[in-house]
């Protein structure tokens, strides 16, 4: 019949229309969060997750992250065995770290590690928001607070690439207590005279915001990404207002004052070349 | 009317009783002491039933007490000479927080501390004792007046938390936090912290990194507010009570997370039966630690305020692959 005959035409044209898209198996294509364009998945990974038709900057696996960054063959991972305990004996709070260990392949919400960017070594810390929603307990605190420390150690720059919604709140007090221990960490850090740059993504807010985010001697941010203290919702419920689309964007932000500048994702490992090396060019000088 | 809480409800209306009784014994004939002296018994019983056995809730319910001291209280109770100043020379002066000079035990130092009021239109001059980024930037610029003069820091802690609002997030919120913890780290004189209500979040943080941190017996120190845990974990904010025994705020729980240093008894019912007496507990406590960290180099100082955040936090390892 005509139908059975469009129909199986769409499934095996060679390039799927949008009904057809839907039927290919999962994790083969992947739709823009904003623009709901439906892309090949491997095309989006190629394009760093940024979408080719609007440029919306998908959440990035922290491994992507580092391989978009270092030299090939030259990163190395330190830290990797840190798990979390449950300090507060919180309920369902293991099977849910359990839970994300398997979907995204990590141990936590970040990768600390050392390597090469154009040849300049780097220490890096890269939150993934895949895991617990990039929230910060004591096993993120511990990680970022020995990967700068070790950094001093080795008068290495060190980068940080946030994604985070927070808290972790099943550490309770113990959460919040490691935005000291980590805002600490820096300051013994840039005492020193230490290089540390932050680029914030999608999202960074609550805690992890008010500690290292913020604490870089170069604050980015990637477009689009949300960036702020308290959520919308809680603002909008105090203040009885509706806020703008854009309150508490990159771009927001930027215009705040509260960021050195919003790069584009193709455009990190460049900029970031280029400043390790002025200030490496500074550091031969003396 | 003094606010009566709801734990301490049989106490209330049993002291009342033999109030009720002790008047109508001296306008009537009729002898009750010995009636009386048994209720006064039970009263005691009570009341040491009921106050030494507090839950965690009712603590909760002392730390936010509508006549709980607050810093200027015990500014006034504990220090001499005190001196008031204003202003973030940035944008504004945020009377969420106060700051300024005085002195303790005859010796110069500089305190901070949050500020709420104790009536409506106090508390809607002070913001609740929310702090907006200027309040952050005030402290921090008194912080940084201390280290140059070589004066000890007291910060007062007693926040539910940084104000969440449009103007604070436009003129940076979290970096005002983020700074203030950063800072604080590096000040090369002593800082004492002392919870002394609510600690709310990074709003209370951004007064807590220091040398000592102390907390008085009945307050809270917590990531988020038992109402809010409860509206996140099981979407209901009417389940505070449940949430505040899950997220462990108390000072007990601190005390035993191993980040405070000491729990600074309270009075007891809460420190608003007596300020005069709790502030003699707290400037026990302040001058104790005001001479162990005296004694320290200023390297011994920063190195120790390190280690001490350093071993904040319980995880553990994986066998290596
Ligand atoms: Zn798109």
């Amino acid at each position: 019949m005509l139908k059975d005959f469009f129909s199986k035409k769409r499934k095996y044209a060679s390039i799927p229309r949008e009904e057809a898209k839907q039927d290919i198996p999962q994790g083969l294509m992947q739709k823009c969060k904003n623009c709901q364009k439906i892309f090949y998945r491997k095309e989006l990974i190629k394009n760093l997750n940024v979408c080719p038709n609007c440029g919306y900057h998908h959440q990035m696996p922290a491994y992507d992250r580092i391989a978009s960054l270092f030299d090939e063959g030259t990163f190395e991972e330190w830290d990797k065995e840190l798990t979390s305990a449950n300090p507060l004996r919180f309920p369902d709070y293991e099977d849910k770290l359990e839970k994300d260990r398997q979907k995204t392949e990590l141990n936590e919400a970040v990768v600390t590690g050392a390597g090469e960017i154009d040849g300049k070594k780097a220490s890096v810390a890269v939150m993934d928001s895949r895991f617990r929603m990039g929230s910060m307990g004591s096993v993120v605190g511990e990680k970022i607070a020995r990967a700068i420390e070790k950094a001093g150690e080795h008068s290495l720059p060190f980068i940080i690439f946030t994604a985070s919604g927070g808290a972790r709140m099943q550490e309770g007090v113990l959460s919040l207590m490691q935005m000291s221990k980590t805002s600490v960490a820096i300051q013994r850090f840039s005492a020193g005279g230490g290089l540390m740059v932050s680029i914030m993504t999608n999202p960074t807010t609550g805690g992890v915001s008010a500690s290292f985010a913020s604490l870089g001697d170069y604050n980015f941010a990637e477009p689009g990404a949300l960036i702020g203290f308290a959520g919308r919702r809680v603002i909008e419920q105090t203040i009885r207002e509706k806020l703008p689309d854009d309150f508490q964007t990159a771009e927001f932000q930027l215009k705040h004052g509260q960021l050195d500048k919003v790069i584009a994702r193709h455009d990190i490992k460049q900029t970031l070349s280029t400043l390790l090396d002025i200030h490496q060019a500074r550091e031969e000088r003396s | 009317m003094k606010q009566v809480l709801e734990f301490e409800k049989p106490v209330v209306e049993l002291r009342e009783k033999i109030a009720e009784l002790k008047t109508y014994t001296e306008d009537s004939e009729i002898d009750l002491t010995d009636e009386i002296s048994t209720m006064e018994k039970r009263l005691e019983n009570l009341e040491n039933d009921i106050y030494e056995n507090l839950k965690p809730w009712d603590r909760v319910q002392i730390a936010r007490h509508s006549e709980r001291p607050t810093t200027l209280d015990y500014i006034e109770l504990l220090f001499t000479d005190f001196l008031e100043f204003h202003g973030d020379r940035l944008y504004g002066d945020d009377e969420a927080m106060v700051a300024g000079i005085a002195k303790f035990d005859g010796k110069p130092v500089t305190v901070i501390g949050h500020q709420r009021g104790k009536e409506t239109k106090e508390n809607i001059r002070r913001n609740f004792g929310m702090p907006h980024p200027e309040g952050y930037r005030k402290a921090l610029r008194h912080m940084k007046q201390a280290e140059k003069f070589h004066r000890p820091i007291i910060c007062f802690i007693d926040t539910k938390g940084a104000y969440p609002g449009k103007a604070a997030e436009e003129r940076g919120q979290s970096e005002a936090i983020a700074r203030n913890l950063m800072e604080m780290a590096g000040l090369q004189v002593p800082i004492i912290c002392v919870v002394i209500g609510e600690g709310g979040s990074g709003g209370a943080l951004a007064l807590g990194v220091g040398d000592k941190i102390h907390m008085l017996e009945n307050s809270t120190y917590s990531v988020i507010s038992p109402e809010g845990a409860a509206a996140l974990l099981w979407k209901d904010s009417g389940q505070a009570q449940r949430a505040v025994e899950t997220m462990k705020i108390t000072s007990y729980d601190l005390k035993e997370l191993n980040i405070i240093d000491e729990i600074i008894q309270e009075v007891r019912g809460g420190a608003h039966r007596d300020v005069k007496q709790q502030a003699g507990y707290i400037g026990k406590v302040l001058t104790d630690s005001l001479n162990e960290l005296g004694d320290l180099s200023k390297e011994d100082l920063l190195e120790k305020r390190w280690e001490k955040y350093k071993q904040i936090g319980d995880y553990a390892e994986l066998d290596s692959e």
